[in-house]
């Protein structure tokens, strides 16, 4: 295996290791053009999961969200995040936090009774 | 004169124990000069005689919803509608501003909801009920069950010389009114002086006051750009289950209390939203009476309207524990 190939391979095997004991977030290191990082949160009546996830600032990062039932959305005006993830499906956005904090992301698609309370934290560092 | 003396056009009093609240609009018909003859031609242009009226906002009652922090069910909606029947005047309107019922997946439990509040709000003696949806009745279907019930969501009237409107920023599912809404809303207020009188009765909020609450309309902005053509308009609304008053430009916001169940205050709490649990020691430890009053002093070539002052009291309700907190007069707290 190539030197190169091979330090690949190493800093994929040990993110990945660093983070398997996480139950904050999982990352998977897109070996490419674009190294940016890729999250997957599921929202599903009425919870996201990961219900927290840790970015940070100036880092672009991708966020791979999908619902397992009904339509939910995605939103967060400090990160310009308004997303409709539609029933069952997949899609992605794109952010780079700007700015440091703590925030609270909610579900703004009406998906039933305990609606209201479906939101995650995202930090930024 | 303070540039909300001029403005303002609305006086809100009373004890707002859960009940709603009581508005006084007294548009200075009497008056003489540019103020009367505006309001004489916008009487005569709607068809109703312009003369003074007073009016009561409901919101929240959730119709079906039965469980903590309320097991109540109806008891506080039908309680407000004996109240409201007994006041001294009688109101000519009553606007309710959204979630008349609680959500449910099953079409038929849901019309079943819908016609539970049918039956207790025509028991209100008053000639004029006019509703907005909340998302729990409108967001699951886009509203379509809402209309088969109670029309448009969004439409818009006269009464007595005050333009009323009926914004919908629920059956999108999500918080928002809409494009195509705002632009109906722009030309529908186009007919009007900029210093007609107008009402805007809607469920969220128009502005960000807890966004992480869901307690915001995302294009509210837009609509605030829209009203901000005009020097008197209200907006009123429901949907966080407290009273509140907000202030933006020359534009007031009131929210009402709901019948259900109260949620605290936006600006002390951090972390989620958990709705305040009945308290035997304290009843009335997030209600009382709630005053806003503005020099409502019509003085002639100023402001079109002139208020007054309505306060609204409450007997003491003998019965279920916890509704207490809702409908006792606090005057006999003390």
């Amino acid at each position: 295996m190539h030197a190169s190939k091979r330090s690949v391979a190493l800093l994929s095997y040990s993110s990945r290791m660093f983070l398997a004991d996480s139950a904050v977030w999982r990352c998977n290191w897109v070996v490419g053009a674009e190294e940016v990082p890729v999250i997957d949160i599921t929202a599903k009546r009425f919870a996201f999961s990961p219900d927290k996830i840790t970015l940070k600032k100036g880092q672009t990062v991708r966020l791979r969200l999908h619902s397992q039932d009904v339509t939910h959305g995605f939103f967060l005006r400090p990160l310009k995040l308004d997303e409709e993830i539609p029933a069952g499906q997949t899609v992605e956005v794109t952010v780079t936090p700007q700015t440091a904090g703590t925030f609270t992301t909610i579900c703004d698609h009406f998906c039933g009774a305990n609606h209201g309370n479906m939101n995650m934290t995202i930090v930024v560092e | 004169m303070k540039p909300t003396d001029r403005r303002a056009f609305l006086k809100i009093a009373g004890t707002s124990l859960g009940i709603g609240v009581l508005y006084s609009a007294y548009p200075a018909a009497r008056s003489a000069g540019e103020a009367g003859n505006f309001f004489s031609t916008l009487g005569s242009a709607s068809g109703e005689k312009v003369a003074p009226f007073s009016f009561i906002q409901l919101s929240d009652a959730h119709v079906g919803f039965n469980g903590p922090p309320d097991p109540l069910g109806t008891k506080a909606f039908e309680r407000a509608v004996d109240m409201i029947n007994n006041l001294p005047q009688r109101p000519d309107l009553v606007l309710f501003t959204g979630d008349l019922t609680h959500d449910t997946e099953d079409r038929d439990v849901h019309v079943q909801r819908m016609k539970q509040f049918q039956e207790i709000s025509k028991e209100i003696n008053v000639p004029l009920i006019k509703c907005v949806p909340g998302e729990h009745d409108a967001g699951l279907d886009n509203g379509a069950l809402y209309r088969e019930f109670f029309g448009e969501s969004h439409y818009s009237f006269d009464h007595r010389g005050v333009h009323f409107v009926a914004l919908d920023n629920v059956t999108r599912a999500k918080p928002e009114v809409g494009a195509e809404q705002l632009a109906w809303l722009k030309k529908d207020l186009a007919r009007f002086a900029k210093s007609a009188p107008i009402v805007v009765f809607t469920h969220r909020p128009l502005f960000d006051l807890r966004p992480d609450w869901e307690w915001f309309t995302s294009d509210g902005d837009d609509v605030m750009n829209v009203l901000s053509a005009y020097d008197n308009v209200t907006v009123l609304y429901g949907h966080i289950h407290r009273d509140d008053e907000h202030q933006i430009g020359a534009v007031h916001h009131y929210a009402a209390r709901s019948l259900i169940f109260a949620f605290p205050d936006p600006q002390s709490v951090t972390g989620p939203r958990k709705p305040i649990p009945f308290d035997k020691e304290h009843p009335f430890k997030n209600l009382g009476i709630r005053t806003a009053s503005f020099n409502g002093k019509s003085e002639a070539g100023s402001s079109p309207v002139s208020i007054e002052d309505v306060e609204l009291t409450a007997r003491e309700f003998r019965g279920i524990n916890g509704v207490h907190q809702f409908l006792r007069d606090p005057r006999a707290e003390k």
